[in-house]
Parts: C-alpha cells; sequence; structure tokens
C-alpha cells in the first residue's frame, strides 16, 4: 500500500493509505480530524471542502495519495492558537449562519475561499453564486450569506466596496 | 434582571464546537474492536427471494458475519407507531415489516444482507460477492397503477394495495352546503414525492457489552427514547434498562430521523451476536432509497361558495402513499395531521375529506417537516386563490372575507380540532404592509418592461404542532403517549444540569433553554447546561417533531423548575424563620415579603447539599425534580406569506424575487433563532414548489436517487428572506409559545406557486403542479394559443 506524506494543518503527517483511499477517508478513519463531514457520493455538497495548497478542494473528490507533498487546511486548523476563532467563524456565529453544524465546516471553508479570491469586492449576488458547490439544508442561507459579507471587511481589513448597479 | 433570559438573541453555545470541528456526530464515532456493516440492497423494486448465496463472500477477506432474512426469524418487525381505522370501522392494513427481506423485496433498497467486516470496504467488498437468485416480480410504483383493478399487489393481505380508507368530516353537512352554492371550484393537485435530504446521512453504531449484557445503539435520531422504546418492546425484546440509545449531535433531521429504521434493529442485533461494536453509515445514494420520503399526495377538491364569496362547504379526495411498508408515523400524516387543518384559516362551516392509503413498490412515506399540514395547506390555498379569480374577485378581499375573527377563538372547526387563540388579520396585514403588497403592479410593470413575467402569491395557514394531547392522540390512533419530560438538576453551587426528552438537532436547544431557565431560576446562562440526546441520562421522553420542543418540552421544563421554587421555598422560609406563603421567589432571591430578608438561589442550592439547618424532618435533602408535561390541545401557528417571482418567458425560469413572511408562533424566546427556524423552512418550501421531486419510473427505479439528479436548493435559488412576528399566546401552556419548527415550510409552498399562477395570468394558465420546473413552466407558455380578437 502506498506511503504518503503530506502537512495537515501545519504539522507534518505520513500514513499508509490504499490506493483508493479518499483525501476525506484519509483526514476522518487515519488522522481522526472528524471536522471535515461527507454528506454525498457526487461532489454535490461540499460538507468535505478543505483548502489544499490554498485552494479550497472537495476532499471527497481527491485521492489521499494525490495529497502527496501538499499542505492541508482544515476547520480544526482554523482556530488560532489562543482559542479563538478566524473572522469567517466568528461571523458565522455572529450571524447564526449554522443550525444543525454538518455543512458549516465545508461551508466555512468554501466562504474563505470566495473572500480570499475577491479582494475587489463581493455582491450579495457573488456570494450566492460563489456558494454553488455548497449544500445547507437549514439555514435557507440567508445569514450565510450575511456572515460571508460581514467576515469580508475583517479579511480585508476594509469597507467593503458597495456594488454599482 | 436576566439579561439572556426570554426575549434575547442570545449567541449560541452550541456554535463554537460546530465552527470548530469539534462536534460529535454519530460518523465521526468509534468504539473500541470496531466492525463496519454494509448492506446489501435490493436493485429491483419487487421480487421473490429464491436463494442468497453467502458462502462466497464469508470467504473474503476481513469478514466477521453475514446475516441474511433467514437469520432474524425470531425477532420482531418492524412496528407501525399510528394505527387508523377505515370507513368501515376495520384497522388499516398492517403488513409484517421484516428487519432485513423475507421472502420478498418490496423497493429498490430493501436491505437483504449485512456483511460485518474489520473494515468499511472489506464490508463492500464481500457484499459483491454474495450472489442473489431473485425472481423479478411485476411491481407498481405510483398511486394510480397500485389502484388499477389487477394491479400487482404489493402485500398479498392488502387487497388492492390499500392500506386503509378514512373518512372525516359530516358529509351530510357538505352537500347540503353544495346544494345551495351560487358557484363550486374544483381543483385538482398533487403534492410532489421529496426527499428530506438532511445534510448528515443516517448512521448508527451497535454495540454490546458482554460483562453487563447491556445493548448500546448510538444513532442518528431526533427522538432516542422512541427508538429504545420501538426496537427494544416490539423488535428485539430488550428490556429498557439493559439498552441505551445515544443520539449524539445529529446533522438535521426534518423528519426523516424520527423513525425507527431497520439498520438500527439489525445493527443492535447483530452486535450481540458477534460480540463487537458494528457502525454503519449511509451514503448519499443509500439515504436516498431508504431514509422514508415525504409528501406524495394526489387530491381532487371542491369548494362551494354562495354569491357574495363566502365559503359554504369544502370537500377533498385524497390519495396518500405509504410506500412499500409502514414507516412509523405515517398512518397519521394524511388523515390526524392534514385533513383536520382543512379549515385552514377560514370559517367554512362544513367538510368533509376522504383519505385512501396506497401502498407501492417505493421507500416507505412517511413525517417531512410540516408533515399533513403542507398539503392541506397548499390544497386550501391554491383553491382559494382559483376560486377568486373564477368569482372575479380579490384574492385579498375573498381571504378577509372568510378569516375566523379574532373574536371568535377559542374556535370550533367542523373537523375535530379546536383553535385556542390566533389573529389572522394581523398577520395578513402585516405580511401585505412588510411585503409593499400596494406597490407591486408598479414592480409588475418594471418586469414587463424588462420582457419578464412577474406575479405574486398569497398564502395564510394555521397549523396544529406541539404534539400533542396523549389522551386524544390516543383515540386518534398513536400508540404512544406524546408528553415530554424534564429533569432539573441544581447543583450544590448552584449550577444547573436540565434533562430533556426533547432532541435538538439544529434547532439550538442549548441556548434557547438555558434562556427559558435562566429567566425563570435567575441563573445566569453560562450556569446552566442542557442535556439531551441519551437515554442513559436522560430518565425519560418523546423527542423532537411536530414543532414540540417549546411547547411541550419547555412546559415540562417550567413544571420541574415550578417544583424546584416550591422546595426553595420551603428551605428559605426554614432559614429565615417565616411561613412559606411569605416567600416571594424573584430575580434568583427567596425574600421575606415587605421585608429585606432574602437568600440568594446558590445559598439555598448548598442548603439543600447540606442539610446542616434544614427541616430535615419534613423535607428530603437535595435539589433536582423531575416533571412529565402532558399538553392540554395542539398549538395553532398561523400567519401569512408573501411570494414574488420573476418568469424569463423565453426559457421558464421562474426566479424568486423576494419572499416575506409574518408568523405567529406565541411567545419568542429566542428571534435570532426563530427567524433562522423560518428562514429554513421557507428554503425547504420554496425547493418543494420550484425544485424538488422524487421521481420513480414506472418500474419502480428512483431516477432522481442523487444530489446529481434530486434538485437540492442552493444558495443562488433562495432570495433573501423577510421574517416579522405578531403574537397571541397559546392559552393552554405556561409559555404561551407555539412552535416555530415547520412554519415556513407550511406556508410557503402555496405562496410561491400562487405567485407562479398570478405571473402567468396572461397565458391561460389556472394551476402549475409542483415543482414549477423550467421545463413545465416554458410548456405552458409555448401551447398557450391567444385567443382571436373576434370571440
Amino acid at each position: 500500500m502506498p506511503q504518503i506524506s503530506l502537512t495537515v494543518n501545519g504539522k507534518p503527517v505520513s500514513a499508509t493509505v490504499e490506493a483508493r483511499t479518499l483525501l476525506v477517508e484519509l483526514l476522518r478513519d487515519k488522522l481522526h480530524l472528524t471536522g471535515t463531514h461527507v454528506g454525498c457520493d457526487t461532489s454535490q455538497c461540499g460538507a468535505c471542502t478543505v483548502q489544499v495548497d490554498g485552494m479550497s478542494v472537495k476532499s471527497c473528490t481527491m485521492l489521499a495519495v494525490q495529497a502527496e507533498g501538499a499542505s492541508v487546511l482544515t476547520i480544526e486548523g482554523l482556530v488560532n492558537a489562543d482559542g479563538s476563532l478566524h473572522p469567517m467563524q466568528a461571523m458565522f456565529r455572529e450571524h447564526h449562519a449554522l443550525q444543525c453544524g454538518y455543512c458549516t465546516p465545508g461551508m466555512v471553508m468554501s466562504a474563505i475561499d470566495l473572500v480570499e479570491t475577491h479582494p475587489e469586492g463581493l455582491s450579495e449576488e457573488q456570494i450566492r453564486h460563489g456558494l454553488e458547490g455548497n449544500l445547507c439544508r437549514c439555514t435557507g442561507y440567508h445569514n450565510i450569506v450575511k456572515a460571508i459579507a460581514a467576515a469580508w471587511p475583517l479579511m480585508h481589513n476594509k469597507a467593503l466596496p458597495v456594488a454599482a448597479e | 434582571m436576566v439579561v439572556d433570559g426570554i426575549g434575547a438573541s442570545v449567541k449560541r453555545k452550541e456554535d463554537l464546537r460546530f465552527l470548530s470541528g469539534r462536534g460529535n456526530y454519530v460518523d465521526d464515532m468509534n468504539r473500541p474492536g470496531q466492525t463496519f456493516a454494509h448492506f446489501l440492497r435490493s436493485d429491483v423494486p419487487h421480487g421473490k427471494i429464491n436463494k442468497v448465496d453467502i458462502s462466497a463472500a464469508l470467504k473474503m477477506p476481513g469478514v466477521v458475519a453475514i446475516f441474511t432474512g433467514d437469520d432474524f426469524t425470531g425477532v420482531g418487525g418492524i412496528p407501525c407507531g399510528w394505527q387508523i381505522h377505515s370507513k368501515d370501522g376495520s384497522p388499516m392494513v398492517e403488513p409484517r415489516h421484516p428487519v432485513l427481506a423475507a421472502g420478498k423485496v418490496r423497493h429498490v433498497g430493501d436491505p437483504i444482507a449485512m456483511v460485518v467486516a474489520e473494515t468499511k470496504q472489506q464490508a463492500k467488498d464481500a457484499a459483491e460477492a454474495i450472489v442473489l437468485d431473485i425472481e423479478t416480480l411485476p411491481a407498481v410504483a405510483g398511486m394510480t397503477a397500485a389502484l388499477a383493478a389487477g394491479a400487482p399487489l404489493v402485500h398479498d393481505e392488502a387487497a388492492g394495495n390499500v392500506c386503509f380508507d378514512w373518512h372525516i368530516g359530516d358529509k351530510a353537512a357538505v352537500e347540503a352546503g353544495f346544494a345551495k352554492a351560487h358557484k363550486v371550484v374544483r381543483l385538482d393537485l398533487v403534492n410532489n414525492r421529496l426527499v428530506p435530504n438532511a445534510m448528515e446521512p443516517r448512521a448508527a453504531i451497535g454495540d454490546y457489552d458482554v460483562s453487563s449484557g447491556e445493548y448500546t445503539l448510538y444513532t442518528t435520531s431526533q427522538n432516542p427514547h422512541v427508538i429504545r422504546l420501538l426496537m427494544g418492546a416490539f423488535v428485539l425484546s430488550i428490556p429498557e434498562h439493559k439498552l441505551r440509545v445515544v443520539a449524539p449531535d445529529v446533522g438535521g433531521g426534518f423528519g426523516s430521523k424520527i423513525f425507527h429504521y431497520a439498520e438500527e434493529a439489525a445493527l443492535t442485533w447483530a452486535a450481540g451476536k458477534v460480540k463487537r461494536p458494528i457502525k454503519w453509515t449511509a451514503d448519499r445514494t443509500e439515504a436516498f432509497i431508504t431514509d422514508a420520503h415525504g409528501r406524495d399526495h394526489i387530491s381532487t377538491a371542491e369548494l362551494a361558495l354562495d354569491s357574495e364569496g363566502n365559503f359554504l362547504a369544502l370537500k377533498v379526495n385524497t390519495q396518500a402513499n405509504m410506500g412499500a411498508y409502514l414507516s412509523t408515523f405515517a398512518p397519521s400524516v394524511p388523515t390526524y395531521l392534514s385533513a383536520t387543518l382543512l379549515a385552514g384559516v377560514y370559517k367554512t362551516p362544513a367538510i368533509y375529506a376522504e383519505v385512501k392509503a396506497v401502498f407501492t413498490n417505493t421507500v416507505p412515506v412517511d413525517a417531512y417537516r410540516g408533515a399533513g399540514r403542507p398539503e392541506a395547506t397548499f390544497l386550501v390555498e391554491r383553491i382559494v386563490d382559483v376560486a377568486a379569480r373564477e368569482m372575479n374577485m380579490d384574492k385579498v378581499e375573498i381571504r378577509k372575507k372568510n378569516f375566523i375573527p379574532k373574536e371568535a377563538f377559542p374556535y370550533q372547526t367542523p373537523i375535530a380540532l379546536q383553535y385556542d387563540s390566533g389573529d389572522y388579520m394581523a398577520t395578513f396585514d402585516g405580511c401585505l404592509k412588510a411585503a409593499d403588497y400596494a406597490g407591486f403592479e408598479a414592480r409588475r410593470k418594471a418586469s414587463a418592461a424588462k420582457g419578464k413575467l412577474r406575479g405574486i402569491g398569497i398564502s395564510t395557514y394555521v397549523e396544529a404542532c406541539g404534539i400533542a394531547p396523549s389522551a386524544v392522540a390516543g383515540a386518534l390512533g398513536a400508540r404512544a403517549g406524546l408528553y415530554e419530560v424534564a429533569n432539573i438538576r441544581v447543583h450544590p453551587t448552584g449550577s444547573v444540569t436540565v434533562f430533556t426528552g426533547a432532541h435538538s438537532h439544529g434547532q439550538g436547544h442549548e441556548t434557547t433553554f438555558a434562556q427559558l431557565v435562566s429567566e425563570q431560576l435567575g441563573v445566569p446562562h453560562d450556569m446552566i447546561d442542557i442535556v439531551h440526546g441519551d437515554t442513559g441520562k436522560v430518565p425519560f421522553g418523546m423527542g423532537t417533531y411536530g414543532s414540540r420542543s417549546l411547547s411541550v418540552g419547555g412546559s415540562a421544563m417550567v413544571k420541574a423548575m415550578d417544583k424546584i421554587i416550591d422546595k426553595g421555598k420551603k428551605i428559605a422560609a426554614h432559614l429565615m424563620e417565616a411561613d412559606v406563603h411569605d416567600i416571594e421567589f424573584k430575580d434568583g432571591k427567596f425574600s421575606v415579603v415587605g421585608t429585606d430578608k432574602a437568600k440568594t438561589f446558590g445559598e439555598i442550592a448548598l442548603t439543600a447539599y447540606v442539610p446542616h439547618n434544614y427541616p430535615i424532618e419534613e423535607l428530603e435533602p437535595g435539589l433536582e425534580e423531575t416533571a412529565f408535561y402532558d399538553p392540554k390541545n395542539f398549538t395553532y401557528p398561523g400567519g401569512c406569506h408573501i411570494a414574488e417571482v420573476e418568469i424569463d418567458p423565453d426559457t421558464g425560469t421562474v426566479g424568486m424575487v423576494s419572499f416575506t413572511a409574518v408568523d405567529d408562533i406565541g411567545r419568542v424566546i429566542n428571534p435570532m433563532i426563530v427567524e433562522g427556524q423560518v428562514q429554513g423552512g421557507i428554503a425547504q418550501g420554496i425547493g418543494q414548489a420550484l425544485l424538488e421531486h422524487a421521481i420513480y419510473d414506472e418500474s419502480g427505479q428512483l431516477l432522481s436517487g442523487s444530489m446529481m439528479d434530486y434538485t437540492m436548493p442552493r444558495a443562488d435559488d433562495i432570495p433573501n428572506i423577510s421574517v416579522g412576528t405578531e403574537v397571541t399566546l397559546c392559552t393552554h401552556n405556561p409559555l404561551g409559545s407555539k412552535g416555530v419548527g415547520e412554519v415556513g415550510a407550511i406556508g410557503s409552498p402555496p405562496a410561491v406557486i400562487n405567485a407562479v399562477v398570478d405571473a402567468l395570468r396572461d397565458y391561460g394558465v389556472r394551476h402549475v403542479d409542483m415543482p414549477a420546473t423550467p421545463a413545465k413552466i416554458w410548456a405552458l407558455i409555448d401551447a398557450y394559443q391567444p385567443k382571436m380578437a373576434a370571440e
């Protein structure tokens, strides 16, 4: 069986996996990082979203062996060493953007990618479109959209530009 | 003064663990020595099992055991919790629902064998090596096919595939109403079949402790005590003291996790056989073909009106799909949870409904968010809109004319229910204002200028929740009590642990219930913990469904806290050498009325556990109380929802422009959480109205069997949702709360469809069945032949 080495949440890890093992299975079953969830078999729901080398990736669509040498960030790695929350996590709480919590880790990881890749600003329409790959069955998205808009200024250290109509 | 008490939008306690990946869902749990199960399932809708050959599979790597239907011959069937009687007095046909298929398979997904292996993959690999000899039988997927003469039978004992043929109401009074009608409006409606799709797939771990003989089931359930009762007493014959059911963090339920499922019994039973824990987690495909589906009604409705537009009588005939087996509460959904709501918010004097429940070769159908009430509301609010148009009346006016006036409460409907309180005009006027109904024509014109068809749809509703007064539910066929239980444990230093039978799977109970306790006992929010979801910790309970957690579960807490305060007063009276009748409890202090003498809640708690100066002859030490609360009536939230849509006539695409809700849910504890509950329910209602449909082909294969085929609402399908409240208090529970979990899913589908039909007003469209997909809308527009000027 293949042996792989990678960095997860800043720590080097090695594991022996089957060739068919998915990245999400490595994270959950071998590394016991159960914050990353599996919600579907078809890459539709986004509950398993993590960052691989700075890009958001559905970890159910990537083989563990493909992460050889990569740096993976999961929801567990977002919390600062002093226990304080990432601005996106904090805004999700502030705006009641989660209910059952199951889609939340993937939603937060996608939302961070969305904000990071849009330094020029984000309209509500862009946020809604940007969440296409993440399903939430509880919130109706209203508060998730609000939370992301509220996190943008905190992550970019400036006011969110008002979209030109 | 309590700052985090009733009415405050307190941020949720549970958020920190969910946001940092420290939730504890069943699939996150692992037990020492754990094995993994995989279920081999039927891929044919109906078939006779000739042979299940496991000999090769048993030799596969890592296999611990393989069980088939034959192994479960001494085990009970999965029980149904609600019995309906047909018109002729006969009980519903209740075929045996075996844990693993016995003799026959009856739907795609019916479990045939359970493979237990050292790893998940080994269990899956071994299942592939099982050789099945199944003779395919003709199947019935839809109700029309199932009810046709000579149709194949799902169960031999259910002639014509009919489970029951039930009715309610005064047929003669309805006929009299129709006889004097100025106009009769008739409408055929389909309430589309849905897949609940909580984001967390079901999962379970069966565990058996050889030394104590105790079984533990970890499961994704909304009601662990109910699972213990059903599985222990009816399926596996394990007494309660040897069976613990734990439902930890659960990732959404929406009804689908109420029911006792075969996998739970199979895993628990098999754990006792292999003497090791066995874990199973459904993948999404498995969820689609095993989780109970929702809705699936076909109805014909007729409304009789006088010349002024007053409703005289309503007659409804419904066929309700039960699927292949009776799920836990399935028979109650189209009957007592739906037909009894056909009065809606209107004073229709005579109502008669008939419901035929039908077996088909499909997944069982049961309660899904709203359970029966969305079906009733869709029917009533659609026919009212059609009636308004055919009477040339305004859709606002026809509703106002027929509302039950607020002076009429308590209001006895002609079909069983007595509404305790409400003010439908207030929620209606509030919603019209919030949605700027008056300004709609200008918005319609603006859309028309862009080539878009804009429509506005109104829906009003009342629902019955806070389930349920046990005696009433029992008389209607429920096989269990429907009270709720709370145990309040005050610790020596004055902190509080609350053990509740209600279960939180997204509702935020850990926050809301703590607010309730903080308000009543004056203890700070962070000194209160809410424990739920473990029969080993919580004395008893009936769980969470039917928007009952606060109105029933919260009322049990109030009752238990009343006992705590009563006992505290006795201790305080002793300490302050006063008469107990002179002790007042307020803001966390016991004081002697008219003096400045007082003891804090914490001092009384400490005294109760360190009873050195204590009325030990009259009073036991300790400060812990349990209460069972059985509601006196259902609760009746009501309100108004308004949807605005814009249709692109070139593509048939329906865009949701805005959605406005004003609901009366009684007393609100946490407005932030309430708003979230309403928004989430509305998103599911919009999903039902525009996107979602569980489609079986004629042979019984589920075509929309994955999230690639079944259209779940995504962020860009849903508009911003404006939520408001108008409050009339529930008159029969101590909180005055009515329930909020389901209102969004109940009120919204007819608002959306009324808006779609309104947008298509110039295209001769009278009704659109859900979901109003682009293909359906485009076909309606395309088929329209404008009437020529000569006419």
